[in-house]
């Protein structure tokens, strides 16, 4: 799949401000006033931009608002619901805590619960798809949700969360990967069951419909990178868990706790990109490529 | 909504077959015709007489060559468009209920005013019969002709798909594929019809016909037997020249 950076950067950043939300409507930790501003200034500002920059990969993004109405069928549209939902309930929550010193407990706690659920709707968009099989699995909700969890605990300043779910999110990037890279023969897709020629014998694609190239080869089939994917990968997990909980097992202050969030974050925009660059759709079997 | 309909009173759609197509791309000419010039934003296309051409196609014809395990290798001409499965993972992915199956004849559609060229349905199809308009920022689909099928301002021998009418060899068909008694579904039962990537699960309503078993492919000569080799061995001048070129050679 094409890695578009609008959408890597919009995965990534959006996860970590709902992942620091969720720790902030739980009250962990549970600050007030400029502190409190400081906080959700973050959280909103990251989530914000990951949605703003989302829009940019619309055709017509002028028709946004219609993205709403179609939550009964669609994970898109639950994630649009689910994000504006939670940033209204965290408003009033983070309201409450910056201007009237006031913690409304149960506006966080369904503010932190709506947090993951959006987060969880955003890993489905992809998750869902059959037609990718890599994705078509439960470590990428898994992945997503845990990502998002140690970043915002992370930016959350809360160390023992951070170790426990960035190990946690290792781990699941290791089987996300071994799983992954066997999921495409599992789902038992071929040229020949794609062209149904495979009861005469072995299929090869002999002339391409066009000289050019299409919006379909350029969206889906992507291979530019895939050479590179177990060095990006090491790279990847060295950034995204490895250092950081090395930086923060040394000694927790601002210093390592801002290079630990700034290599957690690029680990994790790699680690998205693979996300895309090594998943394979499909159609592509059309085309005689994968 | 953007959810299926449990059932559609019919079931239109194409049938195929791989064994009448020529790979003429007649069909692929006259859907981009008629799909730019009627319904909904036209196909458009980019640097379409530059050095790196592409454009929007609802219909495209791909060709496989199929080797057996005996015999010469099979040319197979595949046209390729939408077809408007029953279990159709393209609509319910739609966050704005732009992509809908209509309950009348179970057609796949996009409604472009709703559309906001997300991409995500293109994404949800394994066939890659959606494409997105790069002019237009829409999702472009095969609408099976819907603005000819129903039209009554042409002569009734037209009312049917743009690349059923123009097919020069007669290897598209277009039918009621939910009728048992139709032509497409008897068609279809007699050759064995067969859905594309059934692992997949999206039911789908356009069916191929496979390629009918090509003649044997036996090596019958009778004049072989009369045709033996008379002198295995040279003799003379030639057999001379063959052992000295042997020797130097070192054969």
């Amino acid at each position: 799949m094409h890695p578009a950076p609008s959408i890597i950067v919009f995965t990534v950043l959006s996860g970590l401000g709902f992942g620091l939300l969720t720790f902030l409507g739980l009250g962990i930790p549970t600050v007030f006033g400029g502190v409190a501003f400081g906080y959700f200034t973050v959280a909103y500002l990251l989530a914000v931009i990951g949605l703003a920059s989302s829009a940019f990969h619309l055709g017509n993004p002028q028709r946004a608002l219609k993205a709403f109405t179609q939550w009964r069928s669609s994970w898109l549209s639950r994630e649009a619901c689910l994000s504006v939902a939670t940033l209204l309930v965290m408003g009033i929550y983070g309201a409450g805590l910056v201007f009237f010193n006031t913690k409304l407990s149960t506006l966080g706690l369904l503010g932190s619960l709506l947090s993951v659920a959006t987060v969880f709707a955003t890993s489905m968009i992809y998750g869902q798809l059959k037609t990718v099989p890599r994705w078509n699995s439960w470590t990428t909700p898994a992945l997503f949700v845990t990502l998002s969890l140690a970043g915002g605990a992370l930016l959350a300043g809360q160390i023992v969360f951070t170790l426990a779910f960035l190990v946690l999110a290792g781990l699941l990037q290791i089987v996300a990967w071994i799983l992954g890279d066997g999921r495409f023969e599992l789902a038992g897709s071929t040229q020949q069951t794609a062209t149904g020629l495979g009861s005469i014998g072995t299929v090869r694609h002999f002339e391409s419909p066009h000289t050019g190239t299409n919006y379909l080869l350029r969206e889906m089939v992507h291979q530019v990178g895939r050479k590179h994917a177990q060095t990006l990968r090491a790279i990847s997990l060295g950034l995204m868990v490895i250092l950081p909980v090395v930086l923060l097992w040394l000694g927790v202050n601002y210093v390592t706790v801002g290079l630990a969030a700034i290599s957690h974050i690029a680990g994790a925009l790699a680690s998205r990109w693979l996300f895309f660059a090594e998943a394979e759709h499909v159609v592509g079997l059309y085309y005689g490529k994968r | 909504m953007t959810t299926l309909p449990a059932s559609t009173e019919k079931k239109l759609g194409l049938v195929i077959d791989l064994d009448t197509c020529v790979g003429c791309h007649a069909c692929v000419v006259s859907c981009k015709g008629w799909n730019t010039e009627n319904y909904g934003a036209p196909l458009s296309d980019q640097d379409p007489y530059g050095a790196d051409p592409s454009g929007t196609f609802l219909n495209r014809v791909h060709s496989y060559e199929v080797q057996p395990t005996e015999g010469p290798a099979q040319l197979i001409h595949f046209p390729k468009s939408c077809l408007h499965c029953d279990d159709a993972p393209c609509v319910t992915v739609c966050p704005t209920g732009a992509s809908y199956k209509r309950v009348e004849d179970g057609i796949v559609l996009v409604n472009e005013t709703d559309c906001i060229g997300c991409g995500l349905c293109a994404w949800a199809c394994p066939y890659g019969a959606r494409e997105m308009d790069q002019a237009a920022g829409v999702m472009k689909k095969c609408t099976l002709c819907v603005d000819r099928i129903y039209n009554e301002n042409l002569p009734e021998e037209d009312r049917q798909p743009a690349c059923v009418r123009t097919c020069p060899a007669g290897a598209r068909h277009f039918g009621d594929l939910g009728d048992p008694d139709s032509d497409v579904s008897q068609l279809v039962a007699e050759r064995g019809g067969m859905d594309l990537m059934p692992e997949q699960g999206t039911s789908p309503v356009n069916k191929y016909l496979p390629p009918r078993p090509k003649d044997t492919w036996e090596e019958v000569d009778i004049l072989a037997p009369l045709l033996e080799p008379v002198a295995p061995e040279a003799d003379g001048l030639l057999g001379w020249l063959d052992r000295t070129l042997g020797k130097v050679g070192g054969k």
